[in-house]
C-alpha cells in the first residue's frame, strides 16, 4: 500500500519559501483570529474543545490534554502558571525547535488560547539552554505580540491579562522532566520531585498549580481551538488523533521531519517510502521509533495479539514494517511513540556500540539523585564502554540486563525508565550480538561504519 | 501536663499487623511503631521528604472499592475487603498512612528492591570501613549486612572524589563515602538556615561541596555530621580518636543556656570523647549547637581545682569563718544559675542556716539568643532557683547590691557557688575586704582571693536536674568520676549546711542528705510543684512543671525552637 500524503497542521509553514517567522508574516496568513475568537468564548468551551479533541501530550507520555488540564486545583485560590516545555533534549528529537526558530507566533498563539482556557495569568516558555538562537527568537515574537496586543496586558482590548517570560534552560536533559523543570525555573538544580506530593496540578512552581505541555501539544490546541474538538478527532485514528511529527535519523536516504495523521501510516512505509528505505547496499536492522528511551524494535522480529479495531477485538500479526506509527500500537508491540524521534540503524551499526553511545549519553545525564538510576546508568556505561574499549566478557549480558532490571519503577521520575529500556531492549533483542561481541571485536568493521564510541 | 489533643487515627495494616496511627505519619514511623523496621537514608524525621536513596521501597495495597459504586470490593475466599497491591514498590518515606493502607516490607518484590539498592550504593564506595570513624553507627555498613549480596559484580573503576574537603572549623568530608542522601544539605538550608552546602557536577559523579567563597561554619555544623548515615561527614575533632562501640553513654544536658538540649556525652575509662544531641521532640528535636559539644573539654583543663586537704578540714575551715562572723546579715550567699535544681535546694537551706536569706544572690547571664537552641539566658537553671525559692526575683547582671554592702563593712564573708565575683562588678578591693568561701571547678579572681576553696565537679561528673526555660525539669548524669581531690557539690553544700546549723544556737536541722533519692524526698516535701516527682521516675526526656507562679516574671529568653515566650502581661483597663 502507498504511503499517504503528508498532512501538514503543526509544520504548515515549516520550510515554506518567503515564510518568515515575524508577526507581520505570521497576520498575513491568518495568525492570532483563533485567539481573537477565543477570548470572546467562555474559558469552560475551550477546555471542552480540547478534552473532545482527545488530544494526547506531545513531549513524551502521550498523557490526555484535556485530562491534565481537568486535573488542574482551581480551588486552592492560588494563581495557576503555565510552563511550556520547549527543553527538546530527547535524542533523535527535532520538532519543536523548527517551530521555534520558523514559526514561534503558532507557540505563542497556542499559549495563550491554553492560557485564557486555564484562567492563567503568567506563563513561562523553558527553552532549552542550547538553543539560544530561539530563545531570542521568541523574545523577539513576544515583544512584538505583546505590542499588538496578544500578550500581556488587557490582551485585545478585554480585562483578560496575562504574559509570556522565555526562560533559558540550565543545559541538562533532565531539566525536561516536568518537575525537574519546575525546580530549574525556581532557580534550583532540576532534581525531579517527587509524586506524589508534588504533582505539577496541584503542587507546582512555587507551590501553586502548574500546568506544564509540550511545545507542539500546545500548537495543536490552537488548531483544535480553531477546528473544534470533533473535527480534530476525524484526524488520526481514534485515541490517537491529530497528526504526529516523526523525526527520522540515522541510516535512511532522506532523513529529515514529517507530518502525517496518526496511524495512517506504518513504519515500514515511513522508512521505506516517505525517507527513500536504506542506503545502498545497506539493509535495515534496528529502529528506535519514539526517541532514544524507546524500546529497540529489530527488523525481522514479529509481534501478534489482539487489538480494538472499532467496537471488535481483531487478530494482529506485524512484522517492524506494519506497525502502524501511534501511541497505542507502538505501545501494544512493546515501545512507545514517545517524543517521535525514530533512530534507524542499518547493518553496518553493532548492537553494543550502540548501547555504548546511549548509555553514556543517559549516564551523564542522570541528575544522581536517586540511587537506582544515579549508580545504574553510569554501570551499565562503564560495562559497554569496557566491551568496546576493554576486555568483553560473555557474561556481560546477563550482567547489563540484571543491573537495568534493577532500576525502572524504583526511581523519582521516568528516567529510570529511559536509562534502563534501551539496555533491557537491546539485550532482549540483539543478546546474541552481545554475546558473540568478544569474537566480532577481532574481525574488522564494516565499511562505512561509524565510530559510536 | 497537658494532655495533646487526641489525633484522628487510621488503621493500616503492617506486614499482617493492625495499627491504628495519627493521620499524616508515613510508612517508616507507622512501621515503627509496629517494631518494623524499614531501612532507609535520605529520610530524617525532622527534615523535608525528598525520597531520593529509594532504600525504604514497601510493598503497598489499598483497598478495592467498586469504582462506580465506591462500595468495598469483598474477597470471597477471606470475606475480607480485597486488597489492590500496587505492582511497583513505593517509598515508605514519602507515603502517608491512609485508612485501610496496607504494607508489606517482606515480600519478595520488596527484598529484591532493597538488594538492588544496596548493590548500587556500595559499587562506587571505598568499602574503608577498617579506618572508618562511621563504622559501628553506619547504617551503610549495617544494612549491607542485612541485604547485601556479600560479593561484588562491579569489575569497572570505581569512581574517585576528594577524600578530604575541610567544610569549615569543625567538619571534614570524604566524598568517595557520601551517598548523595542530601540529609547534610537539608539540615543546613532548613535547621540552621545556613545554606552553604550543594551538590556539583551529574549523575553518580555529583559531589558534595560548599557553595563558592562559603564554609559550613555555623555553630550546628556538627549536627549534618550526626545525621549523615554514612562516615562521609566526620567531626575533625572527633575523627580517628576512637572506635565508637568502645564508648559508654550516658544521657546528659547541654548546659550552655536554659534551652536544655538533650544530650549523650560519650566516655571511656573516664575521658570524655564526644557529646551528641539526643532526641526530644518537645525541647532539641535531634539537634544541639556545636559550643555545647566542646564544653567537656574544661573537664581536664589545667585549671581545674583540686586539694590534697580532706573536705572535712576544709569545712570545718569554713564553720570557722562562719563561727567568727556571727553578727546577723555578715554572710552573703552568691548562689548560680548553673547548678544543679538540688545544689540551689542546699544553697537556700545554707543561707538560712547562715542567716544569708536577706542576702542571696543569683548571677545572670544574658547573651543573644540564636532563635534556634541557645537563648539569651545563658545560665541553664534560673528557674530551678526560682522553684526551689533560692531566690524570688530574677537575677542581675552586676550584683550591686552585694558590692555596696561590702562597702559598707556590713558584709564580712561571702559564699560563691562557683561564681566569679569579680566578672560580675566586684572590684579588686572589695574582694580583698571580705573572706570567701568559694566552691567551684576552676582557677578564677574569686578562687585565688579566697580564704576556702572546696573544689566540686562539672555537670559531666555529676547527677542533677535543670529546670528549662519550658519549666521543663530535666535530669543528667554522671558520665564520669571526677578528677580526685574534687568533691561532689551536694556533699560540700549538705556539710556546709550542717556546719552552719551547728554555728547557730537555734535547733539544727535534720541530717541533710546528699544522696539524690533522699534529697529529692526532702525536696519534694518543701517544693510543692515537684510534690509527686522523685528522681528516679523522672522520664529521660524530662517533665513540665507548673509555671503559673512566675508567668509574670520578664523573663530574659526570646524564641527558639519549641518555645515561645509567654507574652508579656498586658494591664487590662476598664
Ligand atoms: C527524563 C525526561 C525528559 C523529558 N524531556 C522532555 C522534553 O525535553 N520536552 C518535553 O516536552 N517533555 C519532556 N519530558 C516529558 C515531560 O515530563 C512532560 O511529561 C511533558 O512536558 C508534558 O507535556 P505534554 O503533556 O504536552 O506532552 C521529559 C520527561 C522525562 C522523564
Ligand atoms: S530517576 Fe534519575 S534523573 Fe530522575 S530523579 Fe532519579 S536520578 Fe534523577
Ligand atoms: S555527606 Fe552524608 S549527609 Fe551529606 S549527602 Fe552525603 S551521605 Fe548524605
Ligand atoms: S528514605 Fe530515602 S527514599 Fe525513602
Amino acid at each position: 500500500m502507498a504511503a499517504p500524503a503528508q498532512r501538514r497542521i503543526i509544520f504548515q509553514h515549516i520550510d515554506e519559501p518567503g515564510y518568515s517567522n515575524d508577526l507581520a508574516c505570521y497576520v498575513r496568513n491568518g495568525g492570532y483570529e483563533v485567539l481573537k475568537k477565543s477570548v470572546t468564548r467562555p474559558p469552560a468551551e475551550l477546555i471542552d474543545e480540547v478534552k473532545k479533541s482527545g488530544l494526547r501530550g506531545r513531549g513524551g507520555a502521550g498523557f490526555p490534554c484535556g485530562v491534565k488540564w481537568g486535573l488542574v486545583d482551581r480551588k486552592s485560590g492560588k494563581p495557576i502558571y503555565l510552563i511550556v516545555n520547549a527543553d527538546e533534549s530527547e535524542p533523535g528529537t527535532f520538532k519543536d525547535r523548527y517551530i521555534m526558530h520558523q514559526d514561534p507566533h503558532q507557540l505563542i498563539e497556542g499559549t495563550m488560547i491554553s492560557c485564557f482556557a486555564n484562567n492563567v495569568k503568567q506563563a513561562y516558555i523553558y527553552i532549552r539552554g542550547e538553543m539560544p538562537h530561539g530563545a531570542r527568537i521568541l523574545e523577539k515574537a513576544i515583544a512584538e505580540a505583546r505590542a499588538a496586543g496578544f500578550v500581556g496586558k488587557n490582551i485585545l482590548g478585554t480585562t483578560y491579562s496575562c504574559d509570556i517570560f522565555v526562560h533559558r534552560g540550565a543545559g541538562a536533559y533532565i531539566c525536561g522532566e516536568e518537575t525537574g523543570l519546575i525546580e530549574s525555573l525556581e532557580g534550583k538544580r532540576a532534581n525531579p520531585r517527587i509524586k506524589p506530593p508534588y504533582f505539577p496540578a496541584v503542587l507546582g512552581l512555587y507551590q501553586c498549580p502548574t500546568i506544564v505541555n509540550n511545545v507542539e501539544t500546545l500548537c495543536h490546541v490552537k488548531y483544535i481551538v480553531e477546528h473544534g474538538g470533533d473535527a480534530y478527532t476525524k484526524v488520526g485514528t481514534p485515541n490517537n488523533t491529530g497528526t504526529r511529527i516523526f523525526c527520522v535519523s540515522g541510516h535512511v536516504q532522506r532523513p529529515g521531519y514529517y507530518e502525517f495523521e496518526a496511524g495512517k501510516i506504518t513504519l515500514g512505509q515511513l522508512l521505506y517510502e516517505v525517507c527513500g528505505g536504506p542506503l545502498p547496499g545497506r539493509t535495515f536492522k534496528a529502529v528506535i521509533p519514539g526517541g532514544s528511551s524507546a524500546k529497540i524494535l529489530r527488523f525481522g522480529e514479529r509481534f501478534k495479539g489482539k487489538r480494538k479495531v472499532g467496537a471488535e477485538m481483531v487478530d494482529y500479526d506485524w512484522g517492524v514494517e506494519d506497525v502502524p506509527m501511534d501511541f497505542d500500537s507502538l505501545g501494544m508491540i512493546g515501545t512507545m511513540g514517545g517524543s517521535g524521534g525514530v533512530i534507524v540503524m542499518d547493518d553496518t551499526v553493532n548492537m553494543v556500540e550502540a548501547l555504548a553511545n546511549i548509555n553514556a549519553f543517559y549516564s551523564h545525564e542522570s541528575c544522581g539523585q536517586c540511587t537506582p538510576c544515579r549508580e545504574g546508568s553510569l554501570w551499565m556505561k562503564k560495562i559497554t564502554t569496557r566491551m568496546v574499549h576493554g576486555q568483553a566478557r560473555n557474561e556481560d549480558a546477563a550482567l547489563l540486563k540484571s543491573v537495568a532490571d534493577q532500576i525502572p519503577g524504583r526511581t523519582i521520575c521516568a528516567f529510570g525508565e529511559a536509562c534502563s529500556w534501551p539496555t533491557q531492549s537491546f539485550i532482549a533483542k540483539f543478546g546474541d550480538e552481545f554475546k558473540q561481541y568478544p569474537e566480532t571485536k577481532k574481525t574488522a568493521k564494516p565499511a562505512g561504519a561509524h565510530e559510536l564510541v | 501536663m497537658i494532655a495533646p489533643p487526641k489525633p484522628d487515627l487510621v488503621t493500616v495494616n503492617i506486614d499482617g499487623k493492625e495499627i491504628a496511627v495519627p493521620k499524616g505519619t508515613n510508612v517508616i514511623e507507622a512501621a515503627r511503631l509496629v517494631n518494623v523496621d524499614v531501612p532507609h537514608y535520605c529520610y530524617h524525621p525532622k527534615l523535608t521528604i525528598v525520597g531520593n536513596c529509594r532504600m525504604c521501597l514497601i510493598e503497598m495495597g489499598l483497598p478495592a472499592v467498586d469504582p462506580a459504586t465506591k462500595a468495598p470490593i469483598i474477597d470471597p475466599a477471606t470475606g475480607k475487603q480485597k486488597i489492590n497491591w500496587i505492582p511497583r514498590p513505593q517509598i515508605g518515606c514519602g507515603t502517608n498512612v491512609s485508612p485501610g493502607l496496607h504494607v508489606k516490607t517482606t515480600s519478595p518484590m520488596v527484598k529484591e528492591a532493597r538488594e538492588g539498592v544496596m548493590e548500587f550504593l556500595l559499587i562506587n564506595h571505598p568499602l574503608d570501613c577498617p579506618i572508618c570513624d562511621q563504622a559501628g553507627e553506619c547504617k551503610l555498613q549495617e544494612q549491607s549486612t542485612g541485604y547485601g549480596r556479600g560479593y561484588s559484580r562491579f569489575i569497572e573503576q570505581k569512581n574517585v572524589k576528594p577524600k578530604r574537603t575541610q567544610l569549615g572549623p569543625r567538619v571534614t568530608l570524604d566524598d568517595e563515602r557520601c551517598i548523595l542522601c542530601s540529609r547534610c544539605i537539608r539540615f543546613s538550608k532548613e535547621v540552621a538556615k545556613d545554606d552553604v552546602l550543594g551538590f556539583v557536577d551529574r549523575g553518580s559523579y555529583s559531589t558534595l561541596t560548599c557553595f563558592p567563597g562559603k564554609q559550613l561554619a555555623n555553630n550546628y555544623s556538627l549536627n549534618t555530621v550526626d545525621i549523615c548515615p554514612v562516615g562521609a561527614l566526620t567531626s575533625t575533632d572527633f575523627r580517628f580518636k576512637m572506635r565508637v562501640w568502645f564508648l559508654k553513654q550516658t544521657n546528659s544536658i547541654d548546659p550552655e543556656s536554659s534551652v536544655g538540649a538533650n544530650t549523650v556525652v560519650w566516655s571511656r575509662e573516664g575521658q570524655i570523647y564526644r557529646v551528641t544531641p539526643r532526641r526530644n521532640d518537645e525541647v532539641n528535636d535531634t539537634w544541639m549547637a556545636d559550643s555545647g559539644r566542646e564544653l567537656f573539654k574544661a573537664v581536664n583543663a589545667p585549671d581545674r581545682l583540686a586539694t590534697t586537704a580532706s573536705i572535712d578540714t576544709l569545712v570545718a575551715q569554713a564553720a570557722a569563718l562562719f563561727k567568727a562572723n556571727s553578727t546577723p546579715g555578715a554572710i552573703a550567699v552568691v548562689g548560680s544559675g548553673r547548678s544543679s535544681v538540688e545544689e540551689q535546694f542546699l544553697t537556700k537551706q545554707l543561707a538560712a542556716a547562715l542567716n544569708a536569706t536577706a542576702s542571696t544572690h543569683l548571677v545572670s547571664r544574658v547573651g543573644q539568643g540564636d532563635k534556634l537552641l541557645i537563648s539569651a539566658d545563658r545560665n541553664p537553671n534560673v528557674r530551678g532557683a526560682l522553684v526551689t525559692g533560692l531566690i524570688s526575683a530574677l537575677p542581675s547582671q552586676k550584683l550591686t547590691a552585694l558590692a555596696a554592702a561590702i562597702d559598707a563593712g556590713k558584709i564580712k564573708v561571702v559564699v560563691s557557688v562557683g561564681e566569679d565575683l569579680a566578672a560580675v562588678g566586684l572590684t579588686a578591693a572589695q574582694l580583698a575586704k571580705v573572706s570567701f568561701v568559694y566552691l567551684g571547678t576552676h582557677v578564677n579572681p574569686t578562687s585565688a582571693a579566697a580564704q576556702v576553696v572546696l573544689p566540686t565537679l562539672s555537670v559531666f561528673e555529676k547527677n542533677g536536674t535543670f529546670i528549662n526555660q519550658q519549666f521543663r525539669l530535666q535530669k543528667f548524669a554522671k558520665a564520669v568520676p571526677g578528677p580526685s581531690g574534687a568533691t561532689d557539690d551536694l556533699i560540700v553544700l549538705a556539710k556546709l549546711v550542717t556546719a552552719a546549723s551547728a554555728r547557730l544556737s537555734s535547733a539544727p536541722l535534720a541530717a541533710i542528705p546528699s544522696d539524690l533519692g533522699s534529697l529529692w524526698k526532702l525536696l519534694a516535701a518543701e517544693v510543692p510543684v515537684l510534690g509527686p516527682i522523685t528522681y528516679a521516675n523522672l522520664p529521660e526526656t524530662g517533665l513540665l512543671l507548673d509555671a503559673t507562679p512566675f508567668v509574670a516574671l520578664p523573663f530574659v529568653e526570646g524564641e527558639t525552637l519549641h518555645f515561645k515566650p509567654v507574652a508579656p502581661a498586658v494591664a487590662v483597663t476598664v
